[in-house]
C-alpha cells in the first residue's frame, strides 16, 4: 500500500514536470510575437526592449530559460507576471480561487443530487416512456452549449432582464464573507448552468452502469435468496455502479477547480476562468499560460486523490 | 429499438429463412443498414443533418434568396439607440448589432461548424487509429511512449488547453515559425491535438485483444510483415469502432469550435461562425433574442442531431449495447 502511494506520487511529480514544459513550449516557444515587445508595451524604445530582453533572460538558450521557469515554479509557485497589468499571475489566481470554488462545489452538489437519481430511476424501469422522456432530456442538455443555456437562463429568470424576475442576472456576485445570502442568490443560475451537462452525462453513466450491473449473477444470488428489490438495487446494485462515477467526479470536480470558464464568462463571475478569458481578449500570454498551468495541477491532483481513494475503497485494486 | 425484440426479430428472421430453405447473403452494410433504419430517431437526425449540410454547401443562394450577403451591414435597422431589430419579413431573424443579417449569418456560420467537424475529425481519426494500433500491436516501449503521451495530454484542462493554443497562435503571425495561422487553422490545430488521444486510448485497448486472435497469429506465421498484418488484417476488424467514435466526436469537435470563438480565439471575423455571434449577443441578450437564440438553437439542434446519430450508428453496430 505504501509503495503504491509513493509510486502514484512520484507519477504526480513526473506529470506536473512535463505538464510545465509542455506549458513552456506552447507559450515561449511556439509563438512568433517577441515576448519582449509584448512585455514592452506600445511606443516602446529599442533600447527598453533589449533591457526587457536581458532582464528576461531572453537572450538565453532555450534550455535555460526553461530552468528559470522551473526553478521559479518550484520554489515559489511563481507563474510569472501579467503583461497586461504587470501583478503577479500568482496573487490574481489565488485571489479569483474563492468565486471558482463556490461555483465549483455548488454546482457539483446540484449535478449529484440531479443526475444520479435520475440514472438510477431510468435504470429500474428501462425502456418504459419515462426513461426516455429523462433520457431524451439528457441527451439535450449534453447537446446544449453552457453559454447557450446561460443565455437562455438570464434572458428567462434573471432580475431586471429575464421574463421572470426570479433570480439575480450577471455580475451580481459577491463573496460569502460580504453577503451569504446575496451570494447564494446570485450564484444559483451559474449552479444550475453548470451542472446541466454534468447532471445529464452522469444520469446516462449512472443508467449504463446500473444496467450493466444488474444483469450480473450476484444480483440474481441477492434476488433468489428473496432479498428486497430495494435492497438489491440499493446494497448490491448501486455500490458496484457507482464506483466509476465517483471517480469521475473527482475529476471533473479537479477540472472545473482550474476555472469554470464559460459560465464565469456568461455570468461575468470574477473567478479563475472569467481571468483566463480577460486575459485572452488581452492577448496577456503569462496570464493565460498561468492559468492553464494552474488547471493542470488540479486534475494532477484530482487524478492522485482519486487514485489513492480508490485503493481504500475498490478491493480489487491491488498495490503490487 | 429495444435489443430483446430486435434479437426476436432476427431470430424470426432466421425461422422464416429455414422455413423457406432460401439463406439470403447480406453483407455488413446491408446488415447494419437493415438494423439502422429501424431507429425512427436515428433517421431523423440523419435527415437534419443531411438539410443542414445542403443549407452549408448552397448558403450563398439561399442567403441571397430570403435573406442579404453575410458581411453586409445596414444601420437603418438598428434603431435610434443603435439597438438592432427583430425578425421581419426581410431579416427573417432579426439583424445583428452592426445591422448585418442574422439569417444569412447562421446560414454561412453551418459552413464553419461542418468544415471543422470534418477536418478535425477526420484528421484526430486518422491520427488516433494509427498511433492507437501501433501502440496496441507493438507493446513494449512504443505502447509506454504514446500511452503516457496520452496520459499527459489528458492532464490538461482540455477547453484551456486547446484555448492556449488557439491564443499563442493568435498573436503576430501565428505559431511554430508561422505554420499555424490564426484562425480556422489554428482551432483545427487546437482540436486535433487534444482529441486524437480519445480515439488513440480506445483503438489501442481493441487491438491489444485483437492481436492475440488467431487470424493474426496465422499471418505471423505466414511471414507477414507488420505493417501488413496492422493495416490488412487489424484495421478492418476495427472498421465498427472507428466509425462509431467518430461519429461521437463529431459533435464535440462542434463544440470546441464553438466555444473557441465563443471565446474569442477561434474563426476571424468578419467570417460568421455560431460560437462567436453567441459571444457578440451576450452583451445584448435582454435587448435582441433573436441574436442568440437562432445561432445558439441551430448549434443545439445540430450537435443533437449528430448526438442521436452517433447513438443510433452505435446501436446499429453493437446489437449488445443497451443503452
Amino acid at each position: 500500500m505504501g509503495a503504491y502511494i509513493v509510486r502514484r506520487f512520484l507519477w504526480a511529480i513526473l506529470l506536473l514536470l512535463v505538464v510545465s514544459f509542455l506549458t513552456f513550449v506552447i507559450f515561449d516557444v511556439f509563438p512568433s510575437a517577441d515576448p519582449a515587445v509584448l512585455r514592452a508595451g506600445r511606443n516602446a524604445t529599442p533600447a527598453l526592449i533589449h533591457q526587457i530582453r536581458i532582464n528576461l533572460g531572453l537572450n538565453k538558450p532555450f534550455y535555460i530559460q526553461y530552468w528559470r521557469y522551473l526553478k521559479g515554479l518550484a520554489l515559489h509557485f511563481d507563474l510569472g507576471y501579467s503583461y497586461y497589468n504587470s501583478e503577479s499571475v500568482r496573487s490574481e489566481i489565488f485571489s479569483r480561487l474563492p468565486a471558482t470554488i463556490s461555483l465549483t462545489v455548488g454546482a457539483f452538489i446540484v449535478w449529484m443530487l440531479i443526475g444520479l437519481p435520475v440514472g438510477i430511476v431510468s435504470a429500474i424501469r428501462p425502456r418504459t416512456l419515462l426513461d426516455r422522456t429523462l433520457m431524451g432530456g439528457a441527451l439535450v442538455a449534453i447537446s446544449a452549449p453552457v453559454y447557450f443555456i446561460g443565455l437562455l437562463a438570464l434572458f428567462l429568470f434573471a432580475n431586471g432582464t429575464g421574463l421572470v424576475n426570479w433570480f439575480d442576472g450577471a455580475g451580481s456576485y459577491v463573496p460569502i464573507s460580504q453577503s451569504p445570502a446575496t451570494w447564494f442568490g446570485s450564484l444559483i443560475l451559474p449552479w444550475f448552468t453548470l451542472a446541466a451537462a454534468f447532471a445529464a452525462f452522469y444520469a446516462r453513466m449512472t443508467r449504463g452502469n446500473l444496467i450493466d450491473t444488474m444483469g450480473e449473477d450476484y444480483i440474481r444470488t441477492a434476488r433468489a435468496k428473496g432479498l428486497r428489490e430495494s435492497l438489491v438495487i440499493g446494497k448490491h446494485g448501486l455500490r458496484a455502479a457507482l464506483t466509476p462515477i465517483v471517480t469521475m467526479a473527482g475529476m471533473d470536480v479537479g477540472l472545473l477547480l482550474g476555472g469554470a470558464i464559460l459560465t464565469e464568462t456568461v455570468f461575468n463571475i470574477p473567478g479563475v476562468g472569467r481571468y483566463a478569458y480577460e486575459a485572452i481578449t488581452n492577448s496577456d500570454l503569462p496570464a493565460i499560460q498561468g492559468t492553464v498551468l494552474f488547471g493542470a495541477f488540479f486534475i494532477v491532483f484530482a487524478n492522485l486523490v482519486v487514485d489513492i481513494l480508490y485503493a481504500f475503497l475498490d478491493p480489487r485494486v491491488t498495490y503490487g | 429499438m429495444s435489443a430483446v425484440r430486435e434479437q426476436e426479430e432476427l431470430q424470426r428472421e432466421g425461422a422464416d429463412a429455414f422455413v423457406q430453405l432460401e439463406i439470403v447473403g447480406r453483407t455488413p452494410w446491408q446488415l447494419f443498414w437493415a438494423r439502422f433504419k429501424r431507429d425512427k430517431i436515428a433517421i431523423l437526425a440523419l435527415g437534419f443533418i443531411v438539410l443542414l449540410v445542403l443549407c452549408a454547401i448552397f448558403a450563398g443562394p439561399l442567403s441571397s434568396a430570403f435573406g442579404h450577403p453575410p458581411n453586409a451591414q445596414y444601420p437603418n435597422k438598428l434603431d435610434a439607440f443603435g439597438t438592432p431589430t427583430g425578425p421581419s419579413s426581410s431579416f427573417l431573424f432579426g439583424v445583428d448589432q452592426l445591422g448585418r443579417d442574422v439569417f444569412s449569418r447562421v446560414l454561412y456560420g453551418a459552413q464553419v461548424s461542418l468544415e471543422v467537424a470534418l477536418i478535425a475529425t477526420v484528421l484526430s481519426v486518422a491520427i488516433g487509429v494509427v498511433l492507437g494500433m501501433v501502440a496496441g500491436y507493438y507493446r513494449g516501449w512504443v505502447d509506454t511512449i504514446i500511452s503516457r503521451f496520452i496520459d499527459i495530454t489528458l492532464a490538461f484542462p482540455i477547453l484551456l488547453l486547446a484555448l492556449g493554443i488557439a491564443s499563442a497562435c493568435s498573436l503576430g503571425n501565428g505559431c511554430v515559425a508561422g505554420l499555424v495561422h490564426p484562425g480556422l487553422g489554428t482551432v483545427i490545430v487546437a482540436i486535433v491535438v487534444i482529441n486524437w488521444t480519445y480515439i488513440g486510448r480506445i483503438i489501442r485497448g481493441q487491438v491489444l485483444s485483437l492481436r492475440e486472435k488467431e487470424f493474426i497469429e496465422a499471418a505471423r506465421a505466414s511471414g507477414a510483415r507488420a505493417r501488413t498484418i496492422i493495416f490488412r488484417e487489424i484495421l478492418p476488424n476495427l472498421v465498427a469502432p472507428i466509425i462509431v467514435y467518430s461519429t461521437l466526436i463529431i459533435p464535440q469537435n462542434i463544440l470546441l469550435e464553438a466555444a473557441l470563438s465563443y471565446l474569442g480565439v477561434g474563426i476571424t471575423p468578419p467570417r460568421a461562425s455560431w460560437g462567436q455571434m453567441l459571444s457578440d449577443a451576450t452583451p445584448i441578450y435582454n435587448t435582441a433574442w433573436w441574436y442568440f437564440a437562432f445561432p445558439g438553437g441551430a448549434l443545439l439542434l445540430t450537435v443533437l442531431a449528430f448526438n442521436l446519430l452517433g447513438d443510433g450508428v452505435r446501436d446499429a453496430l453493437d446489437p449488445r449495447t443497451t443503452t
